[in-house]
C-alpha cells in the first residue's frame, strides 16, 4: 500500500491540553513550596510522571479506532461497576477533603486508584452507546429508562461510597448527553424538578412558586398523563422529604451545606476552607502576590492547597490574571470539543465527545465555584490542575479519546483517516 | 436520535453560549473578588499571618531629691506562647514540663492570661531566669510558637529602705483590667501595685513596642521581624522626688533590724517629704513578678506588721503631741495667754467625776503656766484647759485644724485618722445617748488620748503648721509645686511663742533632755499614749511618740517618730528623732558651706 498513513491530529485540542497541564503542574509545584512542610513538597516530581505517563497512554488510546471504543464499551462499564461494587464491600479508603468516603481501591493496604474516575469515562461512553441506539429523540420519561439505569446505578454506587460531589458529575454528564441527543429541555426540566423541589423544600414560600411554574409547564408540555402525574407527585414528595432529608443528613455533609450558606457559621471549622480561600484569591487582586509567594499558601493557612483548592494558589499568587488565562484556556478547551462533537462521524462519537466535555465542565465549574463560595464544598477535583495520578490519567485519556473522535471525524483540511 | 446537521449545529450553539456564559459568570466573579473586593482580602491575609509581639516598655525611673536612683529596670525575661486555642495551648504546656519547670499555678495562670486575652502572646514565666532561658533556646525547634524576650524588669536598690513608700509592681489582675481597660491594660502588664508606682503608675507606665511576626496556621512562629516596621517600645516618664535617700537610708539603719515604727522627716514650708519610713519595711524587689509565698507568709504572720504602713496605715493614740493642739484651739478662742494658769495646781491627780485623773508626773508639777505646761507636758493642767474649751469647741477645732482628715501625701495607702465628727451625734451613736459622759470624753482628748487615733504622717502635717506660721503644706514625696493652707486662726508671733514653749521641753529638766543638739537648737513634744497593751512583765504599753523640728527659730525640717508598744521608760522615740535631725541638718551644713564656696 502506497498510502501514506496520516493521522490528522487535533492540535488545538492537544496543545490546550498540554497547555493545562504544564500550568497545573506549575500550580502544584507551587503547592509544595510553603514554609512549613506539607505533604505537597514533593507532590509536582509524581505529577509529571503522571502527565508523561497520561499522554502516552493518551496516544496509545487516539490509536484505536471509535469502533473498537465502542466494542469495548459494554465489558468497561461491566468492569467499572464490579469496581464499584468492590469499594463497598471493603475494599475502599479514603483521602484528601473526601476522607470521609471510601472512594480509592486499596488492596492489601495499597491504593490503586478511584475507580470513580474511569466510571465517568465508562458511563459517557455506555450513555452514548445507549442513546445513539435512538433514531430519534425521546421524547417522554419512559422512553428514556436505559439512559437512566445507566447513570444511575454508578451514581448509587458512588453516593454509596459518600462521595457527593462525584455523583453530581454524573447528574451533569446525564443532563447534557440527553440534552445532546436531542430531548426537549422542558423534558429535561420536568425530569431534573424532582430534585428541584428536594432543594427548595426547605422555605415553603419558595418552594410553593416553584411548583406554580412546574405546573404551568407540565401544561404546556404536555407530557403523558401519568408521566405529568407523577412528575407533580415527585415534587410534592420531595417538597415534604427535603426537610425530614436535612435531619438525617450526616453532620459533615449537613455542616457543608451550611457553611455554603453562611461560612462565617463555623469559621474555625467547615467554614475555614472556603473563608481562607476566599482570602487568598481576594488578596491576589490584579497580578497575584508573585508565583511562589502567596502567604496564604506558604503559611498553610490554604487547605487542600494542592488538590481541591489548587485553584486558589492560581487566584493568590498570579491574580485576576492567571484567573482568566486558566479559565480562558478551559473554555478554548470546551469550544473546541463543542465542535468535535458537532463535526462528530456518527452520533455514538458526537455523544462520547459531548459527555467527556460534559464531564470536565462539571468539574470545573463545581471546582472553581467551591473556592469563591458559589458552589458548595464537595471533593471534587480541577482538572489538568489538581493533583492527584488516576484523574490526570482519565482526563488525558479523554483527550485521546476525543483527539480520534476529531481525526474520523469531517471538516478540517484534511480528510478523515482511513486505513 | 435527531443528528441532522442543522440540528447539531443549534445544539452546539446553544451549549457554547451556556459554556462562554457560566465561564464568564465566574470570572465576574473573580473579578470581584480579586479586584473590587481585594483590599478586605488583603487586609485579612495580613491578619492572617502576622502576629503582634508586645514588647514591654521600661517603667520610668524613680530619683531622689539628689538625683539618686531610687528604682530602675534591669534586663529580664519573659516566655510567652502563641497559642491557638486553649488545647493547643494546655498540650504545649504539658510538653514545656518536660523541658523546664512549671508550677501548676503557672500553668493555670497560662490558662486564665489566654482566655483574657486570645489575640496576645500567652505569658507562661514572667520572670525567667537565665537557666530557663537557655534551656528553652537549645529546644527552640520543639517549640515553634514559643517566644523569649527581654522584658524589663524593676528593681530597687535601696530595696527595704524604700519599701515604705516606693511600694511596688506587679502584674495586672482581672480587677485591675476590667477596671482600667480604657487606659489600655492588657493582661501580662506589670502595674504599680502601691506607694508611689501606683500613685504616678500614668506617668511611669511606658508605652509598650509592637513587633511583628510572621505565623502560620497553626500559629507556629516562621519569621520574625521583616514583615513590618516593628514599633519601639518608649520608657515611661521618670519620677523625680523629695526623697533624701541619704536620709532614708540613715532611718532604716537606726530602726535596725528588732525596733518597730514609724519615722517622717518633712521640710515645714513646703511639705517635701525627705524621709518616710515604718519598720519593719518590706523589700520590694522580692515582690516584684510575684511575690513568693514564703516571704509573704513571713511577712503576714510577723507580729511587728511589717505588711502595715506605720507612717500612713497605722493609727495611734496621738498622746501628748495632741496638747499643742488643745494649746492652738484655746488660744484661737483667746481663752488664755502664755501666763494663764488654772484654778488647780498640779500636785499629781485632778479628781473629776468620783475618780482621780492622773498626771504622768505622780509628784505634781505644781502651778505652771501654758508655756510651763507644754514644756512639763502637764497632764492636769491640760484636763482643766479641756474643761475650759468645752467637748463641742475641742471637736470643732480639733476637725478644723485637721485631726479628722487625710493628709493628701500622694501615697494610695494613706489612711484617714479617727477623731469625734460631731458632738454629741459621733459619741451617741458611738457609745448610746446614755453611755458616756461630755467630762471624761474633755478630759481624755485634751490630752490625745480617747476618740483619737492619728497617722505619723498626720502629726507630721500638724507639727509643719506650728514650725512655720501656722500654715500648713500637704506632703508631698514627688517633687512640685507646694500647696500651703493657712490653719491656724493665729499670728506668727503666737506661733513661735509656742515653739519657744517646746523648747523648753528640749533643755535641762524637760520630758525629752535626750533631744538637745550641739549647735542647733530642737523644739519637740514627746508623747506617750496609752496602748491598753502589757508587757510581759505586766507593765503597761505605750505609743511612744516624738513631734520635732530644727532649728527652733525658724525650723528647716520637721521630725516625727512613733513607737509602738514600748515601756514608759523605753520610748526611744526622742533619741530617734534627734538623730534623724542631727543626721540632716549635719548635711545641710555642709551643703551650704560648699554652696558659699
Amino acid at each position: 500500500m502506497s498510502t501514506v498513513r496520516r493521522i490528522n491530529v487535533d492540535l488545538p485540542l492537544i496543545a490546550v491540553g498540554i497547555a493545562l497541564s504544564l500550568y497545573g503542574l506549575a500550580i502544584v509545584f507551587s503547592a509544595g513550596q510553603t514554609d512549613v512542610h506539607t505533604a505537597a513538597d514533593k507532590a509536582y516530581r509524581a505529577q509529571a510522571v503522571w502527565i508523561v505517563v497520561s499522554i502516552v497512554a493518551a496516544f496509545a488510546v487516539s490509536r484505536a479506532s471509535v469502533r473498537l471504543i465502542e466494542w469495548i464499551t459494554l465489558p468497561a462499564y461491566a468492569f467499572t461497576i464490579v469496581l464499584l461494587l468492590a469499594l463497598l464491600v471493603g475494599l475502599g479508603s479514603g483521602a484528601g477533603t473526601a476522607s470521609s468516603t471510601a472512594g480509592w481501591l486499596t488492596i492489601a493496604g495499597h491504593r490503586l486508584g478511584q475507580p470513580a474516575e474511569f466510571a465517568k469515562l465508562t458511563v459517557v461512553l455506555m450513555l452514548a452507546r445507549v442513546l445513539a441506539q435512538n433514531r430519534v429523540a425521546p421524547r417522554s420519561m419512559i422512553e428514556l429508562w436505559k439512559p437512566m439505569l445507566v447513570a444511575g446505578g454508578p451514581l448509587l454506587l458512588i453516593m454509596a461510597q459518600g462521595d457527593l460531589g462525584t455523583s453530581i458529575v454524573f447528574v451533569g454528564i446525564f443532563f447534557a448527553m440527553l440534552f445532546w441527543a436531542g430531548v426537549a429541555w422542558q423534558l429535561l426540566l420536568l425530569l431534573a424538578s424532582p430534585v428541584i423541589s428536594l432543594v427548595l423544600g426547605f422555605d415553603p414560600r419558595i418552594w410553593g412558586a416553584w411548583f406554580l411554574i412546574l405546573l404551568a409547564l407540565v401544561l404546556w408540555y404536555k407530557p403523558f398523563l401519568g408521566e405529568g402525574l407523577f412528575v407533580v407527585a415527585a415534587n410534592v414528595m420531595m417538597g415534604i422529604v427535603g426537610p425530614l432529608l436535612w435531619e438525617h443528613m450526616k453532620p459533615y455533609r449537613q455542616n457543608r451545606l451550611k457553611v455554603f450558606l453562611d461560612p462565617s457559621v463555623d469559621p474555625r471549622g467547615s467554614g475555614y476552607h472556603v473563608i481562607q480561600s476566599q482570602v487568598a484569591i481576594g488578596s491576589g487582586g490584579w497580578f497575584g502576590r508573585g508565583y511562589l509567594h502567596g502567604p496564604q499558601k506558604r503559611l498553610a493557612f490554604l487547605p487542600e492547597q494542592y488538590t481541591d483548592f489548587i485553584f486558589a494558589v492560581v487566584g493568590e499568587e498570579l491574580g485576576f490574571i492567571g484567573v482568566s488565562i486558566a479559565l480562558a484556556l478551559f473554555l478554548m478547551l470546551f469550544l473546541r470539543v463543542v465542535r468535535i462533537s458537532e463535526r462528530a462521524n456518527d452520533s455514538f462519537s458526537s455523544l462520547v465527545a459531548f459527555g467527556l466535555l460534559a464531564s470536565w465542565f462539571t468539574h470545573v465549574l463545581e471546582n472553581v465555584g467551591m473556592t469563591l463560595n458559589l458552589m458548595p464544598i464537595t471533593g471534587i477535583p480541577l482538572p489538568f490542575f489538581s493533583y492527584g495520578g488516576s484523574f490526570m490519567l482519565a482526563c488525558w485519556l479523554a483527550i485521546g479519546v476525543l483527539a480520534r473522535v476529531s481525526s474520523e471525524g469531517r471538516g478540517g483540511k484534511v480528510g478523515p483517516l482511513r486505513v | 436520535m435527531s443528528f441532522h446537521p442543522n440540528d447539531v449545529v443549534r445544539r452546539g450553539r446553544a451549549a457554547s453560549v451556556i459554556i462562554a456564559g457560566v465561564l464568564f459568570f465566574l470570572l465576574t466573579a473573580f473579578f470581584r473578588a480579586q479586584v473590587i473586593h481585594s483590599e478586605q482580602a488583603l487586609l485579612q491575609s495580613e491578619e492572617n499571618r502576622l502576629r503582634q509581639i508586645p514588647t514591654p516598655a521600661p517603667r520610668g525611673k524613680i530619683y531622689d531629691r539628689n538625683n539618686k536612683l531610687i528604682a530602675e529596670n534591669v534586663v529580664g525575661y519573659s516566655v510567652a506562647l502563641l497559642a491557638q486555642n486553649e488545647d493547643t495551648l494546655r498540650a504545649t504546656l504539658t510538653r514545656l514540663r518536660g523541658t523546664i519547670n512549671l508550677s501548676g499555678k503557672q500553668f493555670e495562670d497560662a490558662i486564665k492570661r489566654f482566655r483574657r486575652d486570645r489575640a496576645r502572646p500567652t505569658t507562661i514565666v514572667q520572670d525567667a531566669s537565665f537557666d530557663v532561658v537557655s534551656v528553652l533556646e537549645e529546644h527552640r525547634m520543639e517549640f515553634p510558637s514559643l517566644i523569649i524576650q527581654t522584658a524589663p524588669k524593676r528593681i530597687y536598690p535601696s530595696g527595704v529602705a524604700v519599701g515604705s513608700f516606693v511600694g511596688y509592681t506587679g502584674e495586672i489582675n482581672e480587677g485591675e483590667l476590667a477596671n482600667l481597660a480604657a487606659a489600655g491594660y492588657k493582661p501580662g502588664q506589670q502595674i504599680g501595685r502601691t506607694g508611689i508606682e501606683k500613685q504616678y503608675e500614668s506617668q511611669l507606665r511606658g508605652q509598650e513596642g509592637i513587633q511583628f511576626v510572621e505565623v502560620d496556621a497553626r500559629n507556629r512562629i516562621v519569621r520574625n521581624g521583616r514583615a513590618r516596621e516593628d514599633v519601639t517600645p518608649a520608657e515611661g516618664k521618670p519620677l523625680y522626688t523629695n526623697i533624701d535617700l541619704d536620709l532614708q537610708e540613715y532611718i532604716h539603719t537606726l530602726f535596725g533590724d528588732t525596733l518597730a515604727g514609724a519615722a517622717v522627716a518633712i521640710v515645714p514650708k513646703t511639705g517635701e517629704v525627705l524621709a518616710l519610713y515604718s519598720s519593719p519595711s518590706i523589700d520590694p524587689n522580692r515582690f516584684v513578678g510575684g511575690v513568693s509565698s514564703a516571704y509573704y507568709d513571713s511577712l503576714n504572720h510577723d507580729p511587728r506588721l511589717p505588711l502595715l504602713n506605720k507612717a500612713v496605715q497605722g493609727q495611734y493614740a496621738p498622746g501628748s503631741t495632741f496638747k499643742l493642739a488643745t494649746s492652738v484651739i484655746a488660744l484661737e478662742d483667746s481663752l488664755i495667754t502664755f501666763d494663764t494658769r488654772m484654778p488647780q495646781a498640779c500636785n499629781g491627780f485632778y479628781y473629776f467625776g468620783n475618780r482621780a485623773w492622773h498626771c504622768w508626773k505622780k509628784e505634781g508639777h505644781g502651778s505652771v503656766n501654758l508655756t510651763g505646761a507644754i514644756a512639763q507636758s502637764c497632764d492636769v493642767y491640760f484636763y482643766q484647759l479641756g474643761q475650759k474649751i468645752g467637748l463641742s469647741r475641742l471637736v470643732a477645732g480639733g476637725i478644723s485644724l485637721g485631726f479628722d482628715k487625710k493628709t493628701g501625701i500622694d501615697l494610695p495607702e494613706e489612711k484617714r485618722p479617727i477623731f469625734p465628727t460631731s458632738v454629741p451625734d459621733y459619741f451617741n451613736q458611738k457609745y448610746g445617748a446614755r453611755g458616756w459622759t461630755q467630762g471624761s470624753h474633755e478630759l481624755n482628748l485634751s490630752i490625745g488620748q480617747g476618740d483619737n487615733s492619728q497617722t505619723v504622717i498626720n502629726v507630721a502635717r500638724f507639727y509643719s503648721a506650728l514650725a512655720t506660721d501656722g500654715s500648713e503644706p500637704v506632703p508631698m514625696i514627688a517633687r512640685g509645686a507646694p500647696q500651703r493652707t493657712k490653719r491656724f486662726l493665729l499670728d506668727s508671733v503666737t506661733v513661735a511663742q509656742l515653739r519657744k514653749a517646746m523648747m523648753g521641753v528640749v533643755s535641762e529638766g524637760g520630758t525629752a533632755a535626750a533631744a538637745a543638739i550641739a549647735g542647733v537648737k530642737v523644739a519637740g513634744k514627746t508623747g506617750t499614749a496609752q496602748t491598753m497593751r502589757f508587757s510581759a512583765g505586766g507593765k503597761p504599753l505605750y505609743y511612744a511618740w516624738f513631734a520635732g523640728m530644727a532649728p527652733a527659730e525658724d525650723p528647716s525640717v520637721v521630725v516625727v517618730v512613733m513607737v509602738p508598744n514600748v515601756t514608759f521608760e523605753g520610748s526611744t522615740s526622742a533619741g530617734l528623732a534627734t538623730k534623724i535631725i542631727q543626721h540632716y541638718l549635719h548635711k545641710q551644713v555642709t551643703n551650704t558651706i560648699a554652696n558659699t564656696g
